[in-house]
């Protein structure tokens, strides 16, 4: 019963498209305030959203994300289509960043966005296939935790 | 892990002079600011703050009811400021914020502010006012 989805939205994000990265995100926070889900619990997963949403405009052509809400959890899926990633456990370490200089002009490519999604999230899987794409499961729950 | 701990261990001292909230009034006040954004705002108090370009960073440390300090001036600056609610931004160095970081600040009603101090001198001149850094607020009162 606890896993029976109340909330469900998809959102496409568009790679390379700087000027409209963090929308998504934007529109996920806002869904969640809506609902009155905790603050806490808010900002650990705008934070996943916003790092998850960032990796697809920076390196896949494209992708989505997958947003869905039950009783007890909040869940983020990103699947993109992109370059995807060669050594999953090199790229989960802090400060790894294989991101060009013009995009640390912007403030990301320091290598943290995976291993602080991986923080603020409960449950996180990572699949890749090199020349295929991503994808990104994110589970953080929102109201009683297992166990 | 480590680093965390010895940051800690690094303001044990310093938090022994009273550390405080400042308004954003205060904030304007200490750096001589020019306020871009959010004038009708400057009442409101900051608890902490944080001084980075690295926006990655920022999402990685910042505390609640912060302030944050940067040089960077784009979109993504207000993005991450509206993901983890930070209450107001300074861009230092006398750096304005692009067209398009301006407007998002309005709509998202995220007051901003530019001072022409460093941001070395900046973070050093609030801190001596009194506002705490992130590692401070860890420590239990
Ligand atoms: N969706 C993705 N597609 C392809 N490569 C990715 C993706 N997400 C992350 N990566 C790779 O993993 C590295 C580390 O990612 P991350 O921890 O978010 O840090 P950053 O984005 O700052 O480099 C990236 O530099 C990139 O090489
Ligand atoms: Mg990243």
């Amino acid at each position: 019963m606890n896993d029976e989805v109340l909330y469900r939205k998809r959102f496409d994000i568009q790679g390379r498209d700087f000027s409209n990265a963090g929308n998504v995100s934007s529109q996920v926070k806002a869904v969640l305030k809506e609902i009155g889900i905790e603050a806490y619990v808010i900002r650990r997963t705008a934070i996943a959203a916003y790092e998850g949403e960032m990796n697809i405009v920076m390196y896949a052509d494209k992708g989505e994300l997958e947003f869905l809400i039950d009783r007890e959890k909040i869940q983020l899926i990103f699947t993109d289509q992109g370059p995807g990633i060669e050594d999953i456990n090199l790229a989960m370490q802090p400060g790894y960043s294989t991101a060009p200089p013009e995009m640390q002009e912007m403030g990301f490519g320091a290598g943290m966005g995976l291993p602080n999604i991986i923080k603020n999230a409960d449950k996180f899987e990572i699949q890749s296939e090199v020349g295929k794409g991503t994808t990104l499961h994110v589970i953080i729950y929102h109201s009683k935790h297992p166990e | 892990m480590n680093i965390n701990k010895d940051a800690k261990n690094l303001t044990k001292e310093s938090s022994a002079s009273t550390r405080r909230s400042l308004t954003l009034r205060e904030v304007k006040d200490i750096l001589q600011c020019k306020v871009l954004s959010g004038e009708d705002k400057l009442d409101m108090s900051v608890d902490v703050a944080c001084g980075a370009d690295l926006m990655s960073d920022v999402l990685a440390f910042i505390k609640p009811n912060a302030l944050l300090l940067t040089g960077l001036t784009n979109a993504q600056v207000i993005r991450t400021a509206e993901m983890v609610d930070i209450k107001a931004i300074v861009f230092v160095r006398g750096k304005q914020p692009t067209a398009e970081a301006l407007e998002l600040a309005k709509e998202k009603r995220i007051p901003l502010l530019s001072t022409k101090f460093l941001m070395y001198e900046s973070c050093g001149q609030l801190y001596k006012a009194g506002l705490p850094g992130g590692s401070e607020l860890d420590k239990p009162t």
